[in-house]
């Protein structure tokens, strides 16, 4: 394993003790998608994108990462604040009063890092595509990524952006799915089945590519092959598999961790298991 | 009484198309999306003069809206297209999410509102739009009156920074604003000055409101006709200027009277100036299908129903 790697795993260690620090702070909130996506995430800002922590909106000659899931906040706030678009210290504000640490992302108090509100869920593929045409028009080369929920493909709107980019060689997009198999009230399976998830987005004209997503090594190598895929007329989907509230044992292996904080007891267990290599907020 | 008179007619929808059009000459971030209604909405000059500015999104309204909220994201200035019920009603989540919430400089440009869409029917003659886009905090909402007023409206908001819903229609109407106005956001526009009872109007209600005014005149009435082409912000100084001389009101909107132009004037009379007022409106029903001007007759959205309104309201304020 490479020097590199180890390196964002420490990163993720500590995004992950934020996570549920943040989420018991406020007694609400998401972990459970927030430890899932936490490897990809940290590959994305702290390896993958280029992107610049003096946050301009406009983000011309930069990468952009749009956050369609906006539940999984703890994991983009967190990442953002160590990637220094704004203090580590804020993360305690998270989902309290006078907050621009939001219970969903938000632009409207001017977080930095922030470009689009999402929580409400299926706008952030149209938003992105919309992102990205614009970096056509500006004649900038760099690209645009954007992660949704497994669940969240049952919305609509997905599947009308999902048919735009193709048809109009939106080339410029890496889009993620989080399979974690895992929505509010159960599996995926059971609540509004999702089907052949690779079968789908390759019949709407998508290059399909899977990943590990919580193996850190395999997040990067897909990420890095999606993007020698970029520019070839298709927009490219990841499906990345996850375990929903991975890194900690007991948020493990079920949905019942999708939207509830953990008690001070169940938050020392966790934090038992995530060792703390950056420091603590 | 002023004299209006007019040689042409045009439908307001084409003063967005011709206003898109100089929107798009004067500045290169304007660019335009459109879900399948290309035609409906004027917009092929500037598709023909700019087509790697074009977007046609097909029939997904939704996705439209997401994506205009993402072209701000690089600097363009997107303005979507498409029949005022689907820009609206159909992507309000949208709308309040991705644009107004998230501050994005989107112009919703609206078409067929109200009932003079006509032979359509209901599914299509949204009359609750007006009320559903003012709700949305830091949404402008402008419903302008003829074509020259649409076409000065369209390029005036590619010059504002911030969300707007732009309202036009379909039917051909009287041209009897200036070709060469400069459109102020928020500024009413008085047509004409009286004594008698403030009309205020929007839309294509303005010409049955200064056809009104020809009628009241012959009946010894002098009445005040102000054009509200901005109902949020609305223009509060104009009103209570106004109301503070006529002492009565009569609305004019082809909308539902729950949530429109009317409710925003009621609530400035009822916090700083409250005498009577009469709202000519739709009340709060769906429309049908049928000839616009049978529609407008049927529904007391024409010049003889706002003559009744203003008759009343005056009775009302002892006049």
């Amino acid at each position: 394993m490479s020097q590199d790697i180890q390196q964002l795993q420490a990163t993720a260690h500590q995004v992950r003790r934020d996570i549920v620090r943040m989420v018991h702070g406020c007694q609400s909130g998401h972990p459970g998608g927030s430890l899932g996506c936490t490897d990809f995430l940290v590959a994305l800002y702290f390896k993958v994108m280029k992107h610049n922590p003096a946050f301009n909106m406009d983000a011309i000659g930069e990468d952009v990462f749009f956050l369609s899931n906006g539940h999984i906040s703890p994991v983009f706030y967190s990442v953002l604040a160590r990637s220094g678009y704004f203090p580590i210290a804020e993360l305690a504000t998270f989902r309290k009063i006078n907050s621009r640490v939001q219970g969903h992302p938000a632009t409207h108090e001017h977080l930095p890092g922030v470009r689009i509100a999402s929580g409400s869920l299926g706008q952030g593929l149209s938003v992105a595509i919309g992102a990205a045409k614009a970096k056509k028009l500006n004649g900038d080369s760099r690209l645009v990524f954007s992660l949704h929920g497994d669940g969240e493909l049952q919305e609509g709107q997905i599947w009308e952006a999902a048919m735009f980019a193709p048809h109009n060689k939106i080339d410029n997009l890496i889009t993620t799915i989080d399979v974690n198999g895992q929505q509010i009230d159960g599996p995926t399976a059971k609540v509004l089945t999702l089907g052949n998830l690779r079968a789908k987005w390759e019949a709407f004209g998508w290059d399909v590519l899977e990943m590990k997503g919580n193996d850190m090594e395999d997040v990067v190598k897909i990420l890095e092959l999606a993007i020698s895929k970029t520019g070839q007329g298709k927009p490219i989907a990841i499906l990345m598999y996850t375990e929903m509230g991975a890194g900690v044992d007991f948020m493990m292996g079920s949905h019942k961790w999708h939207g509830v904080a953990p008690n001070n007891e169940q938050l020392a267990a966790a934090l038992a298991q995530l060792p703390e290599t950056l420091g603590d907020y | 009484m002023k004299k209006y008179t007019y040689t042409e007619q045009k439908d307001t929808r084409s003063g967005f198309g011709a206003g898109l059009l100089e929107a798009g000459k004067r500045n290169p971030n304007v660019v335009a999306l459109c879900a399948d209604l290309v035609g409906s909405l004027k917009m092929e000059a500037f598709i023909k003069e700019f087509p790697e500015r074009f977007i046609q999104t097909g029939i997904a309204e939704a996705n439209m809206i997401g994506m205009a909220a993402g072209l701000t994201i690089g600097g363009k200035i997107p303005f979507t297209g498409t029949f005022a019920n689907f820009s609206t009603g159909r992507v309000y989540d949208q709308i309040r999410q991705s644009v107004a919430y998230s501050d994005k400089n989107v112009k919703i440009c609206a078409s067929h509102a109200g009932l003079t869409l006509g032979e359509d029917g209901a599914t299509h003659q949204i009359l609750e739009d007006i009320g559903l886009m003012k709700m949305l905090p830091g949404m402008t909402v402008i419903n302008p009156c003829d074509f020259n007023q649409t076409k000065a409206a369209t390029i005036a908001i590619a010059d504002y920074h911030g969300p707007v819903y732009l309202r036009f229609g379909r039917p051909v109407m009287p041209i009897f604003t200036d070709a060469d106005q400069k459109f102020e956001i928020g500024k009413a526009w008085t047509v004409n000055e009286g004594k008698d009872v403030s009309i205020f109007a929007t839309g294509h209600l303005v010409w049955e409101a200064i056809k009104a005014g020809e009628i009241l005149e012959s009946m010894g009435i002098d009445a005040e006709i102000i054009n509200i082409h901005t109902i949020k912000p609305l223009d509060v100084e104009a009103v209570l200027k106004s109301v503070a001389k006529t002492r009565c009101v009569v609305t004019c909107e082809e909308h539902n009277r729950l949530g429109g132009l009317g409710d925003s004037i009621a609530q400035v009379l009822v916090q700083n100036d409250p005498i009577p007022q009469e709202y000519v409106a739709v009340n709060d029903s769906f429309g049908e299908s049928g000839v616009p001007a049978q529609l407008m007759e049927k529904y007391g959205l024409n010049d003889v129903s706002i003559v009744k309104a203003v008759q009343k309201v005056m009775q009302r304020a002892g006049k």
